[in-house]
């Protein structure tokens, strides 16, 4: 059977030379992610190259995700956050379209790797804090210090508050992570199981009946799968997205 | 015990959190389906937040998966 890691493998496409010891190079990663972009920005461009008052089909599917977006982080983080539409509107798209890049069969999944989604956590954790220094100066520190809480607590109250900041760029990045690489992973394992029980299948005699049954239980689970995976790969553009809204809330808004 | 042994027991073991994870999941959406089942008109309100909770719950059930996974394939 097929290793269920090996989807994640990357390769080299173009060899680029070499940074002190480490290769640089034009991967399998680096194609699909300038896939996303290219997809993306030709998508958005030719969607809204003739704007009309009464919008055509793709004018109206680009305008529902604008106003998506947009509803999502006025409602998260105040009209004052719109200064960072761009940002959230990019990350929103770029994850969306990563993961479902990632569902088409042999493609590979940009945001299956740590490395790419925990890039994308600190754009966001680091955006948070200097946005947060610039608007409010060392009173962005205030986040730290709840409100309402008896002084003798404060300390403890305090150190609590500084690690679930400093946890937020970890459990963003692995959320968007671990649940694209699970997926795939079972994804690839019930296709595992339909190949070997078809085997079993195409054998004959009694154990060929047992394998029928057998490869059409886990095809069904396999296709199953596949459109829970659809629900994932949205859910969790939309998930990063709205946790972004809320740390930016943090930033602008600091203070409990 | 062998230690490759304990590596995957310690592995299924990390995979208990996953469970624990899910009634998390399973009690937000519950909670949120039975108040919106009460009051419709104020359920389109809480939509985002209901995901943020189940998110935040998801989130440590994620943390017990990659345990697994770095036991598995990096440990």
């Amino acid at each position: 059977m097929a290793n269920p890691i090996e989807q994640f493998e990357i390769k080299t496409l173009v060899p680029l030379g070499k940074i002190g010891g480490t290769e640089i190079a034009f991967t399998n990663s680096a194609l699909f992610m300038v896939g996303a972009v290219a997809l993306i920005t030709i998508g958005l461009t030719a969607a809204t190259a003739r704007r009309s008052l009464v919008p055509g089909r793709f004018q109206a599917g680009a305008e529902v995700l604008y106003e998506f977006v947009a509803k999502t982080l006025r409602e998260a983080a105040g009209h004052d956050a719109m200064q960072f539409f761009p940002l959230v509107f990019s990350l929103f798209t770029f994850v969306l379209t990563c993961n479902l890049l990632g569902l088409v069969p042999g493609f590979f999944t940009v945001t299956s790797h740590v490395i790419v989604t925990a890039s994308l956590a600190l754009l966001v954790i680091g955006t948070v804090i200097v946005a947060g220094f610039v608007k409010h100066g060392f009173h962005f520190l205030g986040l730290f210090v709840p409100s309402g809480v008896p002084f003798w607590l404060l300390p403890f109250m305090i150190v609590i508050e500084v690690v679930s900041f400093l946890s937020r760029p970890i459990s963003l990045s692995l959320r968007l992570f671990a649940n694209m690489l699970a997926g795939h992973i079972a994804l690839k394992v019930f296709a595992g199981f339909i190949v070997s029980l078809g085997a079993l299948a195409a054998s004959g005699g009694v154990t060929g009946i047992l394998g029928v049954a057998g490869a059409t239980l886990p095809l069904a689970m396999a296709v199953g799968l596949t459109a829970l995976e659809f629900l994932v790969a949205a859910l969790q553009a939309y998930v990063f997205t709205i946790l972004t809204c809320i740390y930016l809330h943090d930033a602008l808004h600091p203070g409990h | 015990m062998d230690p490759v042994a304990a590596k995957y027991i310690g592995a299924g073991l990390a995979c208990l959190g996953m469970g624990l994870a899910a009634m998390g999941v399973g009690n937000i959406f519950g909670n949120y389906l039975s108040g919106a089942l009460r009051n419709p008109s104020a359920a389109d309100a809480q939509f985002g937040r209901t995901f943020i909770g189940a998110a935040l719950a998801e989130g440590l059930g994620i943390f017990s998966l990659v345990v697994a996974l770095v036991l598995l394939f990096v440990a």
